[in-house]
């Protein structure tokens, strides 16, 4: 079963991926670099479907896009989080990583506890309690059903959001 | 009607848009760096379609200039590579991709403009609505020329008298930090305004738009006057003003009562007063960046530095903001001065600032910084420690090797 892995408050776009491992466009490079000086063991024990559960202004600084593909390729599920960064949250949505908020859960869960999630629902099964998160906009909504802000406009261009706005 | 973010996109939609609208809006340029190029380029070749307009992409080489391993040499050529497969003619290597889109003239009141960089916002303390993405949505506007924007409440910010001698926008701006906190701002346009910013030239305003992103801001802007006419000519200031505005907040501070303010590690919103923190011993101190690398900045710094030495035991790094400063600053004895004190002067670009490249900190070392980052591991190891804080306040630190208060200083 996925477990979490729980951050604190205010982890920056730097503790994801500091600057010097972000020199490539790399997916499976920047996956091992994950979090690789806040948490060094982290993309060694991460597994697939595994979901972060972190405090509040989640990926804040810098807006560089290796911090959402570096979480995505460690083989993360989602993140959930009291709050999100603004570029972050947008940049996680535009690769296709899941980024749920959600206040709740925090002070619930621990480190390891089992977890399971339902993307689409915003529904949180963790440690036997559930929890929902926050229904995300009708834009980020047409991206994740299209997969990737590039699926989207290549198929149906902007009248995909200029339909929902 | 409306706050001056309202204004600017009612007048590029033509017709009346409001907060919490969503909007996809054709923007004036769409910028991007080194860094973020190369994914930007990436998924641009995946929508397989032509470039927008290759005079309206600019691409930067700022971040690791000139490039320092093979490995960012390869990011360079990538956008090499598209900058001349699609004819970009704009593509510059003299300074911080901020600093130049100002400089270069880009930047109009009124105007739209993205960048694949958080401190897009500084473009705003010119009346200009601009914002950061990521790689993914400027790939998408080079292709089609538009982005989408949630058109985002505003936070007026009123900062009220004139700043004392010894203080400056830095110190302007962390306090805000300091009372909003560090998402105070998160998916909010702030506008600056009172009688501080009124007085302020364009430069100094440069600092405050800069970083409202250290404080989430999505944008911010400065309404367009005679200090912007000024700077950019009276051709290219439209009249720009909020029009009975709904602000989401005003804030006012009063810019007479302040002490210089020092961000502590390791959060932008841990602010304190200088006292508090002066005497911490410091293993580095970097003057540059794109909240403070302008030549004011270092006019304030070759002030303290003539005639007088760096500690020996700081490495003190100069890193002029854009080519243009640098050669002011050579013209002005600067340069000369800053290297008789016993500092290093670096090319322009972005230094330090973000821990790749020169000047990067060891486990344990303690920095004092004009730039507007001091999350652990920014500036190199996660172990090292980063103090923000004004050019004054730099120039003084250096000179003592602590931090120090500048306004004892002749
Ligand atoms: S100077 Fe620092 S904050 Fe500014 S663009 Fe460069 S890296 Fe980013």
């Amino acid at each position: 079963m996925a477990r979490i892995f729980k951050f604190g408050d205010g982890i920056s776009t730097d503790a994801i991926i500091p600057g010097r491992y972000n020199v490539t466009t790399d997916p499976a490079a920047l996956g091992k670099a994950c979090f690789i000086e806040a948490r060094p063991d982290f993309s060694a024990t991460v597994q697939s479907g595994d979901v972060i559960v972190a405090g509040r202004n989640f990926g804040c600084g810098s807006s560089r896009e290796h911090a959402p593909m570096a979480i995505k390729a460690a083989g993360v599920q989602a993140v959930v989080a009291r709050s999100f960064a603004r570029i972050f949250y947008r940049n996680a949505t535009n690769i296709g990583l899941p980024v749920i908020q959600c206040d709740a859960i925090y002070d619930a869960v621990g480190d390891g506890d089992p977890v399971s999630i339902d993307i689409r629902s915003g529904g949180i099964d963790a440690n036997g309690k559930m929890f929902q998160g926050e229904t995300p906009g009708p834009v980020a909504v047409a991206i994740m059903e299209a997969g990737t802000l590039v699926d989207l406009i290549k198929t149906r261009g902007w009248a995909a959001i200029e339909e929902v706005s | 009607m409306g706050t001056l973010t309202e204004e600017i996109f009612s007048r590029r939609m033509g017709r009346p848009v409001h907060a919490g609208e969503i909007v996809v809006a054709p923007v004036d340029y769409a910028m991007a760096h080194d860094v973020t190029g190369p994914l930007a380029i990436e998924a641009f070749r995946k929508l397989d379609v032509p470039l927008w307009d290759p005079e309206r992409v600019i691409m930067v080489f700022d971040h690791i200039l000139p490039a320092n391993t093979v490995a960012s040499a390869g990011l360079h050529k990538i956008v090499r590579d598209f900058a001349d497969e699609y004819g970009v003619t704009h593509v510059f290597q003299e300074g911080i991709c901020h600093q130049l889109m100002v400089e270069k003239g880009f930047i109009r009141p009124g105007g739209i403009v993205v960048g694949a960089d958080s401190h897009s916002t500084t473009y705003g303390a010119l009346g200009c609505f601009s914002a950061g993405f990521g790689s993914t949505d400027i790939a998408v506007t080079f292709a089609t020329g538009r982005t989408w924007f949630r058109i985002p409440e505003t936070i007026r910010i009123n900062l009220r008298g004139a700043l004392p001698p010894g203080i400056f926008p830095k110190d302007l701006a962390l306090k805000v930090i300091r009372m909003l906190g560090a998402e105070g701002a998160n998916y909010l346009a702030v506008e600056w305004g009172g009688e501080a910013v009124a007085a302020m030239r364009v430069d100094e305003r440069l600092t405050l738009a800069n970083l409202t992103v250290d404080f989430g801001g999505k944008a911010g802007l400065c309404e367009p006057d005679e200090q912007t006419r000024l700077y950019l000519g009276d051709a290219a200031v439209v009249d720009l003003h909020p029009v009975g505005p709904e602000y989401r907040s005003v804030i006012e501070v009063d810019a007479e009562a302040l002490q210089p303010q020092i961000a502590c590690p390791p959060a932008i919103d841990n602010v304190q007063d200088l006292s508090v923190v002066e005497g911490t011993e410091l293993d580095e101190v970097f003057v540059g960046s794109c909240a403070n690398g302008r030549i004011e900045d270092l006019a304030i710094v070759a002030d303290y530095f003539r005639g007088r030495q760096v500690s020996p035991r700081t490495r003190t790094i100069v890193v002029p903001a854009s080519k243009a400063i640098y050669m002011e600053a050579l013209a002005r004895g600067y340069i000369q001065t800053f290297m008789e004190a016993g500092a290093l002067v670096m090319n322009a670009g972005c230094g330090p600032c973000l821990g790749r490249q020169h000047g990067v900190l060891g486990p344990g070392e303690r920095a004092l910084s004009t730039s507007n980052r001091n999350y652990a591991g920014r500036m190199g190891s996660a172990q090292a420690e980063i103090y923000l804080a004004n050019p004054a306040v730099a120039a003084a630190s250096a000179l003592a090797g602590m931090i120090a208060d500048p306004r004892g200083i002749n």
